[in-house]
């Protein structure tokens, strides 16, 4: 399947999600599919804006715990987000990003604060009872090796974020992958993300389709069909190599 | 020979800390192990707690804190102070408390003081020594890893300023974190110093709503706005002063560095200094801390010219430094070790497109992150092992090297040993 038309590759409320380079997922998509011969939009939706619900692919980035409050409020406020996923839209959601999209998640005054709903996965500070401290801040690299049914290798990445995510009894979706290093969802499983239809929420922060291309590439096809392959920029390759080998240790 | 301290002005406990301060730097220095301040002044607190308040306190002192700017904004102020008489200063740039009692625990006890203070320690610093004059330039976000939320920071200040009854606040209304933050102190300063990078501050810092923009000025549905400035920026070589335009020239460059003249000689006024004799005394200044020097680099002598960027805000400022001359090739040395924050995800954040039409070098510890980023920027470059062979490569007799915190330290050391 080809398109006339440019995929449009929401970036949703970067003022309020965008703490850690979570534009570059936008940037890496664009190019990887400019760099093929076709044309690619990046939509920047301002915090107080609707969003469009005629765009491919959402992406949703981290951020701090007032301004995850405002974004999980707008987007609940117009539905048209998860208009778009049920139209087939895909989305990926990073970090504060991925407990915006879930159920609910702490918010920063000790409450729990209801999230979008588009997975069935819930955020709190801890789900020890309540006279166990709470885990530590999860903060560093993060390895993560993904679901074989994604058919991708090994993701790279870094995570900063002080919740630990469950998914609700009989939730859809897959987790994105097991932990080889750092801390991900938090829970027993030693697991990190969701994947739910075209929906894909993890701990790995920022710009994480930088260092996987083959991750941004599944969202890509996702909403476009088969993609020629493409081995720029051969500088990702390198990158890959260089955290395997630093990470090796680890 | 050391001179004695006078004995009628500290405690016992803090006359030990002293003369262990001094004995503690000087073998860290003897040993080379860098400057000595953290060290001896590291011990000296923990002999003596109190010890910053007995030796900072009821003098001329002036703490500058930012997320950007510090030393810099510090060396011109001690410049500018320097007209009145002796001054002391962290200028090595240890500024936590341990590097500020190294700065004040010299003699003569009375000498006035311009301390660079990191954001976080500043409260604690602050209520210690009391300063005349506080300098608040910028806060946005470093080092992602300790996440010291933005926000907090100019929460700590706002407390801050509340509790020093006496302190005189110079701050920066073009941040509305700093703005905000420097509301509750008793008197302010209000200077326009600009703000290249807006967007660690688009929720207002009060209510979290949405800040509104126009050329001039921001505002908030709640009320919080932009207060009006006495001294501002006007242009490349002249400031808005009290009423009056007057010409300004450093020799440092950009923008950025007349602005953190313009806050330093507005704290400088506050000690009495007139303006043009804090910019007159602040020409000299040609790099600070080894910024902006010029030093052969590499095995056939290339010229390079340092400088440090090493968060987002600092390399739009960078890019604006650069793209004010005559391209010349830069050289991208970027790390993450603990100093300069582990995660490098703050590169996506800068728009590093702005480099294209130059010849780009890269290396440092996290050189193929850097490479990533420019190839997805479209930013033809090539990837060095080290600083020495990426200025071989370079296609012009001088060049300009970009590091980060610990990129730069470690070609301070080998460029100019």
């Amino acid at each position: 399947m080809s398109r006339e038309s440019a995929t449009r590759i929401a970036l949703i409320y970067p003022e309020l999600l965008g703490t850690y380079g979570d534009g570059g997922n936008a940037i890496v998509l664009a190019q990887r599919l400019r760099w093929r011969g076709l044309r690619a939009e990046i939509v920047e939706v301002p915090a107080g804006e609707v969003v469009p619900a005629d765009c491919d692919i959402y992406l949703l980035g981290g951020g701090e715990d007032e301004p995850q409050v405002l974004a999980a409020d707008g987007m609940r406020r117009n539905r048209s987000l998860t208009r778009a996923v049920s139209g087939g839209a895909a989305v990926l959601a990073v970090c504060a990003g991925y407990q915006v999209i879930g159920a609910s998640f702490p918010a920063g005054n000790g409450r729990v604060h209801e999230g979008v709903h588009l997975v069935d996965m819930e955020t709190r500070r801890s789900f020890d009872p309540p006279d166990v401290p709470p885990p530590p801040r999860a903060v560093g690299d993060i390895v993560v090796e993904p679901d074989q049914r994604l058919g991708l290798p090994t993701l790279y990445g870094y995570e900063n974020h002080g919740g630990r995510t469950r998914p609700l009894p009989g939730s859809r979706g897959i987790p994105l992958g097991t932990v080889r290093l750092g801390v991900g969802d938090g829970t027993p499983a030693r697991t990190d993300g969701i994947v739910d239809g075209k929906v894909i929420g993890t701990y790995l922060h920022g710009p994480v389709l930088a260092q996987n291309p083959a991750l941004a590439d599944l969202l890509l096809t996702w909403v476009h069909g088969r993609l020629a392959p493409l081995d720029a920029p051969v500088e990702a390759d390198m990158l890959r190599r260089a955290r395997a080998r630093a990470l090796a240790g680890g | 020979m050391m001179t004695p301290l006078p004995r009628r002005r500290f405690s016992a406990r803090t006359q030990a800390a002293l003369a262990v301060e001094r004995l503690a730097a000087e073998a860290s220095r003897r040993l080379g192990r860098g400057s000595g301040e953290m060290i001896g002044g590291k011990l000296a607190l923990r002999i003596a707690p109190d010890a910053l308040a007995e030796v900072g306190s009821n003098r001329l002192t002036a703490c500058v804190s930012a997320t950007n700017g510090k030393t810099t904004t510090t060396r011109l102020l001690a410049r500018a102070l320097g007209t009145l008489g002796p001054v002391k200063s962290n200028s090595g740039g240890a500024n936590m408390a341990p590097g500020v009692l190294a700065a004040l625990s010299k003699p003569p006890y009375d000498a006035a003081a311009a301390l660079e203070v990191d954001e976080i320690w500043l409260p604690k610093v602050a209520r210690a020594i009391e300063p005349r004059v506080v300098l608040l330039l910028n806060i946005s976000r470093d080092q992602l890893d300790r996440s010291n939320e933005t926000r907090r920071i100019a929460a700590l200040w706002r407390e801050l300023g509340a509790d020093l009854r006496d302190t005189v606040v110079v701050a920066n209304v073009d941040d509305p974190l700093v703005a905000w933050s420097a509301m509750t102190w008793s008197r302010q300063i209000w200077v326009s110093a600009g703000q290249n990078w807006t967007a660690d501050a688009m929720v207002c810092p009060q209510c979290a709503r949405l800040l509104h923009r126009n050329a001039t000025g921001w505002w908030c549905e709640c009320g919080l706005a932009r207060p009006e400035p006495i001294v501002s920026v006007a242009g490349l070589g002249e400031l808005m002063w009290f009423g009056r335009r007057i010409p300004a020239h450093i020799d440092l460059p950009g923008r950025v560095n007349l602005a953190n003249a313009a806050m330093a000689a507005a704290a400088a006024r506050e000690f009495g200094v007139d303006v043009e004799d804090a910019l007159a005394a602040m020409r000299g200044i040609g790099d600070v801390q080894g910024r902006y020097q010029e030093v052969p680099l590499g095995p056939d002598g290339k010229l390079a010219r340092l400088l440090l960027a090493k968060n987002p805000a600092g390399w739009v400022e960078m890019m604006e430094l650069l793209n004010s001359a005559p391209p010349r090739p830069v050289l991208i040395d970027f790390n993450s070790q603990t100093a300069d924050g582990r995660d490098p995800s703050w590169i996506w954040d800068v728009p590093f497109e702005r480099l294209a039409g130059r010849q780009v070098l890269v290396t440092g510890g996290r050189k193929e992150d850097m490479s990533v980023r420019l190839a997805y920027a479209e930013v033809p470059h090539t990837v060095h092992a080290d600083a020495e062979d990426a200025a071989t490569a370079a296609n012009d007799k001088a060049l300009d090297v970009v590091a980060n915190y610990t990129a730069f330290r470690d070609l301070l050391v080998r460029t100019t040993r």
